[in-house]
């Protein structure tokens, strides 16, 4: 019963979050600089013509309902039109974005797969030598800035040993891409059996999946260890020892799955750091995402993609935290059950 | 008297903090004998937690036991090493602890609780700890345990958490029990109950209770002896009869007299000063300040234990006075 | 117009914090460092061995050494003297943004934890839409609305550190509204205002300036990111990120110094703030850890 109340409300709050989003989402488009009319129109329209399309658009209406044109527009699907690539931006997204998915499910594999088990065992061997070098690059790498660490790896690797490829994309030239499934490169040369694709994706996605999943990773692992040492010196541990339970029982059973619990939210303020981080290194690897064409359309003074990328970013942000609450409310008895 | 089922020796634990050296229990004396109920009371930072976590070795980093013996069933627990001593918890001593909800762990079931530790230190198979513990959950005055076993922590109240406690504390039979304020936090009159289950629970099962409290009253109402703690010593220790009708140190007659009363038109007395810093603990007796019939000598050394009339313990110069 | 015991008092506790900072002395040492960057970032023009926009082509892309510790870029412009005034701007954005940020917070939190009600669901209705957006997805989308000049950074970032701030501060008006000095201030017949603000804000200020030390460490990596798109500076001026951008490009021939230092005098700045921030969390309260 519990349950179902706690994902009813939680839904409901979805819908009032998305519209609030749209909200400054167009509030934000409205100040852009320059008329969209003439983005439309072409530079060689005459006044006329812009006026009229003008008209068209409905940039002579009031506010309202110019808002209630374009969430209109966004249902479905119209998230305006780029002017550098000539097409609606909707268009350029989901061509690029498998790329995008692609980088972000690597880094999150790597941020989680390997942040969460050195806090852990950060956390149960305090004061190691593990536990220091898992406190400084904690420290150190929330400290670093994301597109610094990319080129200084990129130096590192690609210039000075060679080893990595150079930041143009995700396969050398030369090798076509895979059969297309699921766009992600990686997972389609998987899946066809494609072994010359499988290896020039995967040697191309290493660096930049490593680049984003340690930025995030840092920041991950510390919010980990933190409530793993507080778990640690709970009441009910102290009470679990007294009861005679062993020790590796109690750290990696009782209280790792008390820590575990708390960490799913986590994983939701994770993905927005992920999101930001992709921006940039995007930018740095030439990786060909969406977060590469919103910045890249914006240097061309193409400022439509940009607001849309903000709109779309956002609006998947908030259905990542939905999935988030909802997991983690099966999770936690206390949340199952009321 | 029965045999002493615990005892403690000149047991000292210090615990190495930032400001320095915390003496928190030197050199106590305590005898449990078995069957009975024992109280250790005292003001907040006696040592009586103390104490009760260096009969279970639970004395974690910065504490560590510098010297005694504690003796339970003829072992020294201090000689033994943490895998000979685990097989101990929660099999042969266990131990319930204050505020209940957050001694039980809130992603587990009540049941499943219980249940484990049947099945580890008994060695029973699944169905028959199963009904092991709903027969434990019904024991421990809770009904329809086959509907509580499934619960979950936060799904209970402060008093069937406590019960609960003590199920998962007394399936495995133990010999000694050490309650560390079984009742703070709880209403008065759950309060009331739990304990009266404790002692209910003792009689049947015939476990030794080791109960930790700072509240007289409580001992005055379930104990058979008590052991009166201030600043990490045991100040006087004797049978309860003994101890309320003759209170031999100064300390404990401060403490019964300073109880509350309604039938007598008097002023309400307190204790003067306050419990002295246990880094640099003074050399002499540790009342000696707060002490109205203070000696020089009390000052000087440590005053130390006298035995009378048997049984009746005290450390301190000027009994005989009161 | 204080006594000489409320003088005293806080003297005191200004005393304990700066020897708790102190005991601690990494920490104490990254309290120097971001002194040290704070004063080089006033003093630039004294310290900065070069005029940071001087080109001179026949001194182009040289490496480290005596003469430029930190070498040329492709307009021979030295290094050092860059990074050197690029703190100026870094830090003075980054300030400026926190201080707006902290000025309008403070109003609102204070107004929305004390008055309750419509005004404050309505409030928090607001905050959690803010915060539903990645921040610095959010900080790109308003650079870009606004225009592409520093000053709208700094208003991006103002924006994207309000909700932080006002939920902080509603919560600690939210528990010290029912105390008992609110409850005298109210008898003696104080107007709400002054309550609000002269009697209880200045009491929700710890936990708020561990959160802007530490804010301020995020502003600045908000800045260069944003600079490194190539949103808020506009070239030739020194700014770290919009450096590191400009260096990156020479990787492939091996110029490592021009993206390499602005990036480290980032990092430094940042991890400076980060550990002060921590470490007085820790001091003001231990029970924050957890919250970042």
């Amino acid at each position: 019963m519990g349950l179902s109340r706690y994902l009813f409300k939680r839904l409901l709050m979805v819908i009032p979050t998305l519209l609030g989003v749209t909200l400054i989402t167009f509030t934000l488009t409205y100040l852009l600089p320059g008329n969209p009319a003439i983005v439309k129109a072409g530079p060689f329209a005459t006044p006329e013509h812009l006026a009229l399309m003008e008209k068209e658009m409905g940039l002579d209406r009031p506010i309202y309902v110019q808002y209630w044109r374009y969430l209109s527009g966004v249902a479905r699907g119209d998230l305006g039109q780029s002017s550098s690539t000539g097409r609606p931006v909707l268009e350029d997204f989901l061509q690029r974005i498998p790329a995008t998915l692609e980088l972000t499910l690597a880094s999150l594999m790597i941020a989680v797969g390997l942040g969460i088990p050195l806090a852990v065992v950060s956390a149960v061997r305090r004061d190691s030598f593990l536990d220091h070098a898992c406190r400084i690059v904690g420290v150190g790498g929330v400290a670093m800035p994301t597109f610094w660490t990319g080129i200084l790896l990129l130096y590192i690797f690609f210039y000075y040993f060679g080893l990595a490829p150079p930041p143009l994309g995700r396969l050398s030239s030369g090798v076509p891409p895979p059969a297309s499934f699921t766009g992600l490169y990686t997972l389609d040369s998987l899946l066809t059996g494609n072994f010359r694709a499988l290896g020039s994706s995967l040697h191309h996605l290493l660096l930049p999946a490593v680049t984003l999943g340690f930025s995030v990773m840092a920041p991950l692992t510390r919010m980990v260890r933190a409530t793993m040492l507080e778990v640690l010196s709970s009441d009910y541990i102290k009470a679990a020892e007294a009861s005679g339970l062993p020790q590796r029982q109690i750290v990696y059973g009782d209280a790792l799955r008390n820590t575990l619990i708390p960490v799913i939210t986590l994983i939701g303020v994770i993905f927005g750091f992920l999101m930001g981080g992709n921006v940039v290194v995007e930018l740095v690897f030439g990786w060909p995402g969406i977060g590469n064409y919103a910045v890249t359309s914006l240097m061309s003074k193409d400022a439509q993609p940009i607001q849309s990328f903000v709109l779309f970013v956002s609006v998947v942000y908030v259905l990542v935290n939905l999935l988030v609450d909802i997991a983690y409310g099966l999770a936690d008895p206390r949340i199952r059950l009321r | 008297m029965s045999a002493p089922l615990l005892h403690i020796e000149d047991l000292t634990v210090h615990f190495h903090t930032d400001e320095g050296i915390v003496e928190a229990v030197d050199g106590i004396q305590l005898l449990v004998p078995s069957g009975e109920i024992v109280g250790v009371v005292g003001e907040s930072g006696s040592g009586k937690s103390v104490t009760a976590l260096s009969i279970l070795r639970l004395i974690r980093k910065p504490g560590r036991i510098i010297q005694g013996t504690i003796l339970f069933d003829g072992r020294n627990l201090l000689d033994l090493s943490e895998e000979e001593m685990r097989p101990l918890r929660g099999s042969h001593i266990s131990m319930i602890f204050q505020s209940p909800r957050t001694s039980l762990n809130p992603v587990l079931s009540a049941g499943w609780q219980i249940e484990r530790l049947i099945r580890l230190h008994k060695k029973e198979k699944a169905k028959g700890a199963r009904e092991q513990t709903v027969q434990m959950i019904r024991q421990v005055g809770i009904p329809s345990p086959e509907r509580i076993y499934h619960e979950y922590p936060h799904q209970l109240s402060g008093g069937m958490c406590q019960r609960i406690m003590i199920a998962m504390a007394l399936a495995t039979n133990p010999k000694l029990l050490i309650a560390d304020e079984p009742t703070t936090g709880l209403d008065v009159s759950i309060a009331a109950q739990i304990l009266d289950l404790l002692q209910e629970m003792g009689r049947r099962t015939g476990a030794t209770i080791l109960l930790i409290t700072h509240d007289l009253g409580v001992v005055a109402g379930y104990c058979d002896r008590v052991a009166v703690m201030h600043a990490g010593q045991v100040v006087e220790s004797a049978s309860v009869k003994k101890l309320f009708r003759q209170p031999l140190h100064p300390y404990t007659m401060k403490l019964i007299h300073s109880v509350p009363r309604v039938d007598v038109d008097r002023i309400m007395e307190t204790i003067p000063g306050n419990v002295p810093g246990l880094i640099h603990p003074p050399q002499g007796c540790r009342f000696a300040d707060r002490c109205q019939w203070v000696m020089e000598i009390c000052r000087k050394t440590r005053p130390p234990v006298q035995t009378l009339d048997g049984d009746h313990l005290v450390a301190c110069y000027h009994i005989g006075n009161s | 117009m204080m006594k000489k015991e409320e003088i005293e008092i806080r003297l005191k506790r200004f005393q304990t914090l700066i020897r708790r900072l102190r005991r601690n002395s990494l920490s104490f040492g990254a309290s120097l460092v971001i002194l040290a960057i704070v004063l080089i970032a006033i003093f630039a023009p004294f310290i900065a061995p070069y005029d940071p926009n001087a080109t001179d082509a026949s001194k182009a892309m040289l490496s480290v050494s005596r003469q430029h510790l930190m070498g040329t870029d492709i307009y021979g412009r030295d290094v050092l003297s860059r990074v050197i005034h690029g703190a100026r701007v870094d830090l003075l954005v980054a300030l400026v943004a926190t201080l707006i940020a902290l000025g309008i917070s403070s109003f609102l939190g204070s107004l929305s934890g004390y008055a309750g009600g419509w005004l404050d669901h309505l409030l928090m209705r607001i905050i959690d839409t803010v915060m539903s957006f990645p921040s610095f997805i959010l900080a790109m989308g308003i650079t870009a609305a606004l225009g592409n000049n520093l000053v709208n950074v700094v208003i991006a970032i103002a924006i994207t550190h309000i909700p932080i701030y006002t939920r902080l501060i509603r919560g600690e008006m939210l528990h010290i509204r029912e105390r008992e000095y609110a409850e005298a201030a109210r008898t003696v017949g104080n107007p709400t205002s002054r309550i609000i603000f002269y009697h209880l804000l200045p009491n929700c200020f710890p936990p708020v300036i561990v959160q802007a030390t530490l804010a301020m460490g995020w502003a600045i990596l908000t800045v260069a990111g944003l600079s490194f798109i190539g949103l808020g500076i506009q070239p030739p001026a020194s700014e770290w990120g919009y450096m590191t951008a400009e260096g990156a490009t020479y990787i492939v021939s091996g110029e490592w110094w021009i993206f390499l230092f602005p990036g480290l005098a980032i990092m430094i700045t940042v991890l400076a703030f980060n550990m002060v921030g921590d470490a007085l969390r820790d001091i003001l309260d231990p029970r924050m850890r957890g919250v970042s």
